[in-house]
């Protein structure tokens, strides 16, 4: 049996399980969930998604958050959200999205009014 | 502004901050690649870094206002003896238990000594301290979260720390030996003195471990580990400053 752990670097490395049970479930101490960090550059801005820290505690993710994703350049905040907190859309539902490309009238591109503006600057220039 | 017992007692309170930090600086920054995750191994090698730009700073107004040798003079090209680091920061970093009580019981300290300087009436450290008070701040929350998170982790977690705070503590303790001149930094309101940081550190370190869960030693009945400042030292200080200042000794003059 060898072990069988969600970090492939640990998996590639083909270990015998020997202390295991067969199909020994990971216990939440041996591997650490993540967290999605969000940076805010200025106060009043949105705060952006930067990426994930691994934690046993969303307080230690912020520990961790801080040097990862707030060493470098400008930081006023920092939000941690629990990656299991997320509601994530399945990607087999992107058809949802399919048309939208064609809905071009939600778009104030595309409304012929560009036109109508440069005729009405073009006539007034004479007056 | 200050006559010379009292600058040279300034000079004393700079020199034990500046070598503890350097020192400390270079020890944890062993840890760097060995971190026990990436996550940690990153903010833990930061605080490393932090201390060692803290210990440029002091020794800078060793240097700027005091007349000492320049900083890298004082860091890479005095005895083992001219030192004056106390003996918890020499210790090799063990495993990650000890370094993290380490990591508690110092930057605890730092973070009093350092909150005290940023009134200070010397006021080129004054305004040092109050540079770098955001930096010991994380230092502090950084070592505050771990020891709480390892302090209600499992069984072997509590124990392991609970076992580092026991045999270190006295050890901790020696940060805080007293020096000559302190009371004229008192008096005029330069420092508030080692009893008084050492009491102050006592209550913080007290907070931390009951919201962690483990014990507080009694202090009255552990050894101060004194020393240090006197430039007595452990065996580990000499071979620790061989390796720091192996690359600068090849050729001391070049410009960095």
């Amino acid at each position: 049996m060898k072990i069988k752990s969600l970090d492939p670097r640990v998996s590639r490395l083909e270990l015998d399980a020997v202390d295991k049970q067969p199909d020994a479930v990971l216990k939440p101490e041996e591997h650490w969930e993540t967290y999605q960090v969000f940076h805010q550059r200025k106060r009043g801005e949105k705060h952006s998604s930067v990426g994930i820290v691994h934690a046993p505690s969303a307080e230690m993710a912020l520990v961790f958050a801080k040097e990862q994703y707030g060493r470098r350049g400008e930081t006023v905040n920092m939000w941690i959200v629990n990656t299991r907190d997320v509601l994530a859309m399945d990607y087999d539902d992107y058809d949802v999205f399919a048309t939208t490309p064609d809905k071009m009238y939600r778009d104030p591109a595309g409304y012929k009014v560009n036109d109508k503006i440069a005729e009405f600057k073009k006539s007034n220039l004479h007056v | 502004m200050f006559n010379k017992e009292t600058l040279d007692a300034v000079r004393l309170l700079l020199l034990f901050q500046a070598d503890d930090h350097l020192i400390i600086g270079h020890r944890n920054s062993e840890w760097t690649g060995l971190g026990p995750i990436l996550e940690e191994d990153i903010a833990f090698s930061s605080i490393a870094q932090d201390k060692i730009g803290h210990a440029l700073g002091l020794y800078s107004i060793l240097n700027e206002n005091l007349g000492e040798a320049d900083p890298d003079t004082l860091a890479f090209m005095r005895n083992e003896t001219d030192f004056t680091s106390s003996h918890l920061v020499e210790l090799p970093i063990g495993e990650y238990d000890f370094s993290l009580v380490r990591h508690l019981f110092f930057d605890l300290a730092a973070h009093i000594r350092f909150e005290d300087l940023a009134t200070s009436a010397f006021d080129p450290v004054a305004k040092l301290a109050r540079k770098v008070k955001g930096e010991i701040k994380y230092h502090v929350f950084h070592a505050n979260t771990f020891i709480k998170q390892l302090g209600h982790g499992s069984e072997e977690s509590k124990a392991r720390l609970q076992s580092a705070i026991n045999q270190n503590f006295g050890l901790a303790l020696g940060m805080f030996e007293s020096f000559e001149g302190e009371q004229l930094l008192i008096d005029q309101g330069i420092y508030k003195g080692e009893a008084a940081i050492r009491e102050a550190w006592l209550g913080e370190v007290q907070a931390v471990l009951l919201e962690a869960g483990l014990k507080m030693p009694d202090a009255s009945k552990v050894e101060p580990v004194l020393g240090g400042r006197k430039g007595f030292h452990t065996e580990y200080l000499q071979p620790l400053l061989d390796e720091m200042t192996e690359v600068f000794r090849v050729d001391p003059a070049a410009e960095w």
